[in-house]
C-alpha cells in the first residue's frame, strides 16, 4: 500500500505498534457509548497501542490507551482513526 | 465554632478499580452495615469512621463510576447521592475521591468533575506503592496546590495513609461549610484535557506499563493458552465447589439430623414436633447445607474479581456471548449462577443495558445451580450404572452432560429472547481491563461474609417460610381413620399433586413425582426429601438417600428417570429465584414470564426425553 492519504483505523493497527488517535467518528456512536469512550480515556491526541485480539475471530480487542487497558469490539475500533507516524514513544515527553 | 450536632456523612467516590472498597474496608473494618437504597436494588454499604476530634462520621461506600453521567442503576445511585437527590438519605458533608495513582490521567478527570459540585472534597491518592514500583513518582503536594484540594497518599491494602486521611476529613469538615451540590453538565473532553495536563505536570517520573500485568495478559489473552487457562480455572473452581464442600456438607447434614432426632426424642408425637422437625429444621437444613458450596464458589469468584481476571474472562467470552445477542459482561453473573441463581441475578446490576440485564436474569436459572445436585445425585445413583466409558465414569459423564445441557439451553434461550421479548439493539462491549492485583485477604474475608449473609437472609427466609407453608399444606387436612393410602395424598399438597398428575402423565411422570414437585417449589433440592416423604409414607422408614435410591430403582422405569433429569435441567420451581427476579425487575410480570417459559422448556425437554427413551429402550 503506497497511496498517499492513508486513513488508518485502530482496528487495523498491528499488535505492538504505537499510534495516536486523530479522530473519533462520534456521528456513528450512540451518545452514551461515546461518553464512555472518553471516560475510559479515548480522545484525539492520546496514544494507543493494540495489545491483543481475542481468540475467536479476533474480536474483541485489548487496547492500551494512555495508562489503561480497555477491551472494545472491532466494530468500535473501526470508528477510531489513528496515525502511526506522529506517535511518541513512551517515557519521552515531547 | 459550633460542631454540627448531627453525625457527619462522608462518602467514598471513585472509578471502578480505584481500590475504593479496599479503602472502605481498611477504614471501617468488618463492622459494616449492608442494606439497600429504598426503591432500587443497589446495595448501600456504610460504616463508622472515627475522626481525630472524637466525632464518628458515617462513611458510605458509593458504587464505582467513571462520571456523574450514569449508565446503570448503580451509577445512578452514586450521582444522586452526591447531588443530595437520594430520597431518605442525608446530604453528604464531604466526599473522599479515591484515585488510582497508577492511572492518574483518567481518575483526575472524575475528580475535576466532582470538584465542580462545590462540596467539601478530599482526594485519596491510592495505590501509591504500585505507582512507585512501576517507577512513577507523583508530586502530591503540587497536585494539592493545582487542585486546591487536600491530597492524601494512601495504600489501602497496607493501611498506609489512613490516619492522615482521617485528619484531612476532620479538617475539611471543620473548615469548609457544607453546601448543596451545584449540578451542571460538564464537557467531558475539556475535563479530560485538563486532567491530562495536570497529570503530566505532577508526574515527575513516568514508569513503564506494569510489566507483570502485560506478561500475565500475554498468557491469559493468548489465542490458545487463554481459553485453556479459563477452562482450567473453571474446572478447578467446580472441582473445589463439589469436592471440598462434601465433608462440611455432611457435617451440617448430620448436625441438622441430630437436632431433628433430639426434638423427636424430646417431644411427644404431634403437630408441634412435626412442625419443628419437618417444617423448621427441614427448612433450615435445606438452606445451610448449601453454605459450604456457596462459600467456596464465592471465594473463587471474589478472587477472580479482585485479581482482575474476571474482566479477562469476559473478554474471552465476548464473541460467544455476542452470537446470542449478549456481551461479555453477562459471563460474570452467569458463572455465579452455577452456585445459585440468586447471587447471579443480583450480580446483573453491573450490566448497563436494561435489555441485556433482563435477558441475563431470565437465563440465569438455566445455569445448573447446586440445589439441583442432590436431585441429580439421587436419580443418577439409582438409574445410571457405575460403569466406565473409556477413562471416564458413566455417572460423571451424565452429570457433565446435564451441565452442558443447561448451558446450551441458556444460550438458545438468550438468542430466542433477544429476538422476541427483549428485542433491541445490542450494546457494544466496552470495559476497562484493570491491572492484575493480588487479592487482599481482608477484602476477600469481608466480601465472603457479606455475600454469605445476603444469601442466607434472602434465600433462607423464603425457603424457611415456604417449607413451613408446604409442611402445613402436606399436613392438613388429616385423613380419616379408615384412609389406607399415604396421608400425604389426603392433604392439600397431595390433592394439588393429584390434580397436576394428568398434566405430567404424558411426559412419563407418575403420581409420586407430581406430589413431590409441589413441595419442590420451595427449592429444587426439597424435591428429594419430598420424594422421600412420599415413598416413606408408603411403608419405607428410611428417608436417607441410599434408601431412596433403592426405592426409586424399584418404582421408576428408566425413561421416567431420564425425563425427571431432563425436567430438572430447566425446572422452574424455585420460589427464591422468582422472588429475587421480582425485586430486580420491579414487578411480577417478568417472574411470571420466567416461570412460564421455564415450565414450557422443562415440559418439552422431559417429554422429548421420555418418548425418545421409550422408543429406543
Amino acid at each position: 500500500m503506497t497511496s498517499a492519504p492513508l486513513v488508518f483505523v485502530l482496528e487495523q493497527l498491528p499488535a505492538g505498534t504505537l499510534a495516536t488517535i486523530t479522530a473519533i467518528d462520534r456521528g456513528n456512536i450512540d451518545p452514551h457509548t461515546a461518553q464512555r469512550l472518553h471516560e475510559l480515556g479515548f480522545d484525539e491526541g492520546v496514544d494507543v497501542e493494540l495489545l491483543h485480539r481475542a481468540p475467536f475471530g479476533g474480536d474483541p480487542l485489548a487496547v492500551r490507551v494512555g495508562n489503561m487497558v480497555v477491551a472494545l469490539r472491532r466494530s468500535m475500533a473501526q470508528l477510531i482513526e489513528i496515525d502511526t507516524a506522529s506517535a511518541t514513544p513512551p517515557a519521552t515527553p515531547a | 465554632m459550633n460542631a454540627p450536632l448531627a453525625q457527619p456523612v462522608v462518602a467514598l467516590v471513585g472509578n471502578p478499580n480505584a481500590g475504593k472498597t479496599s479503602l472502605f474496608n481498611a477504614l471501617t473494618g468488618s463492622r459494616q452495615k449492608v442494606g439497600n437504597y429504598p426503591g432500587v436494588t443497589v446495595e448501600r454499604k456504610a460504616g463508622r469512621l472515627p475522626l481525630p476530634d472524637g466525632r464518628i462520621a458515617e462513611l458510605i461506600d458509593l458504587p464505582g463510576t467513571y462520571s456523574l453521567t450514569p449508565r446503570s442503576p448503580d451509577e445512578a445511585v452514586t450521582r444522586d447521592a452526591v447531588l443530595g437527590l437520594l430520597p431518605g438519605e442525608k446530604r453528604l458533608d464531604a466526599i473522599v475521591a479515591v484515585v488510582d495513582a497508577t492511572n492518574l490521567r483518567n481518575h483526575l478527570r472524575f475528580v475535576l468533575e466532582l470538584r465542580r459540585l462545590g462540596l467539601p472534597l478530599i482526594v485519596a491518592l491510592n495505590m501509591v506503592d504500585l505507582a512507585e514500583r512501576d517507577g512513577t513518582t507523583i508530586d502530591a503536594t503540587q497536585l494539592a496546590t493545582i487542585l486546591g484540594l487536600p491530597v492524601i497518599a494512601t495504600v489501602a491494602v497496607r493501611r498506609r495513609g489512613l490516619v492522615e486521611l482521617g485528619d484531612a476529613v476532620a479538617a475539611t469538615l471543620r473548615d469548609t461549610p457544607a453546601v448543596a451540590a451545584a449540578a451542571g453538565e460538564a464537557d467531558i473532553r475539556l475535563l479530560q484535557r485538563e486532567a491530562r495536563v495536570i497529570a503530566d505536570t505532577v508526574t515527575l517520573a513516568q514508569g513503564a506499563r506494569r510489566r507483570w500485568s502485560a506478561r500475565l495478559d500475554a498468557v491469559a489473552l493468548h489465542p490458545i493458552a487463554g481459553p485453556l487457562l479459563l477452562a482450567g480455572l473453571l474446572f478447578a473452581m467446580f472441582q473445589g465447589v463439589f469436592a471440598w464442600a462434601e465433608a462440611p456438607m455432611q457435617w451440617l447434614e448430620s448436625l441438622v439430623m441430630a437436632a431433628q432426632t433430639g426434638v423427636t426424642a424430646a417431644l411427644p408425637d404431634g403437630l408441634l414436633r412435626s412442625l419443628l422437625v419437618d417444617g423448621v429444621l427441614g427448612g433450615v437444613g435445606a438452606v445451610v447445607v448449601f453454605l459450604p458450596q456457596i462459600l467456596i464458589l464465592f471465594f473463587f469468584i471474589l478472587c477472580l474479581e479482585q485479581s482482575g481476571y474476571m474482566v479477562r474472562a469476559a473478554f474471552l467470552m465476548d464473541k460467544l456471548m455476542a452470537s446470542v445477542g449478549l456481551n461479555g459482561r453477562a459471563f460474570i453473573p452467569l458463572i455465579s449462577s452455577f452456585a445459585c441463581a440468586i447471587p447471579g441475578i443480583m450480580a446483573t446490576r453491573t450490566i448497563d443495558s436494561p435489555k441485556d440485564r433482563l435477558t441475563t436474569i431470565l437465563i440465569a436459572p438455566l445455569m445448573t445451580c447446586s440445589a439441583r445436585l442432590p436431585v441429580y445425585a439421587v436419580v443418577i445413583g439409582a438409574f445410571i450404572p457405575a460403569t466406565n466409558v473409556g477413562i471416564f465414569g458413566l455417572q460423571g459423564l451424565v452429570l457433565f452432560g446435564l451441565y452442558v445441557a443447561g448451558v446450551v439451553g441458556a444460550l438458545v434461550a438468550a438468542w430466542a429472547l433477544r429476538h422476541t421479548v427483549t428485542k433491541g439493539p445490542s450494546p457494544t462491549f466496552l470495559m476497562e481491563m484493570p491491572k492484575y492485583q493480588w487479592p487482599a485477604p481482608r477484602d476477600i474475608g469481608i466480601g465472603l461474609y457479606q455475600r454469605a449473609k445476603a444469601f442466607v437472609a434472602r434465600a433462607g427466609g423464603i425457603i424457611l417460610l415456604s417449607t413451613i407453608a408446604l409442611w402445613a399444606l402436606a399436613t392438613w387436612p388429616k385423613p380419616p381413620a379408615d384412609w389406607d393410602r399415604p396421608a400425604l395424598e389426603y392433604s392439600y399438597a397431595g390433592r394439588i399433586g393429584l390434580a397436576l398428575e394428568p398434566i405430567f402423565r404424558p411426559i412419563g411422570f407418575n403420581k409420586e413425582i407430581a406430589l413431590a414437585l409441589v413441595p419442590g417449589m420451595a427449592a429444587r433440592e426439597v424435591a428429594v426429601s419430598a420424594l422421600g416423604t412420599v415413598y416413606s409414607l408408603q411403608g419405607v422408614d428410611d428417608t436417607h438417600s441410599e434408601g431412596l435410591i433403592e426405592k426409586l430403582r424399584g418404582q421408576w422405569e428408566l425413561p421416567t428417570a431420564l425425563a425427571f433429569l431432563a425436567w430438572f435441567v430447566f425446572a422452574p420451581q424455585c420460589i427464591s429465584t422468582l422472588a429475587v427476579t421480582r425485586r430486580e425487575t420491579g414487578g411480577w410480570a417478568w417472574p411470571a414470564f420466567m416461570f412460564t417459559y421455564l415450565f414450557a422448556a422443562a415440559y418439552a425437554a422431559a417429554g422429548i426425553t421420555y418418548w425418545t427413551a421409550k422408543a429406543l429402550l
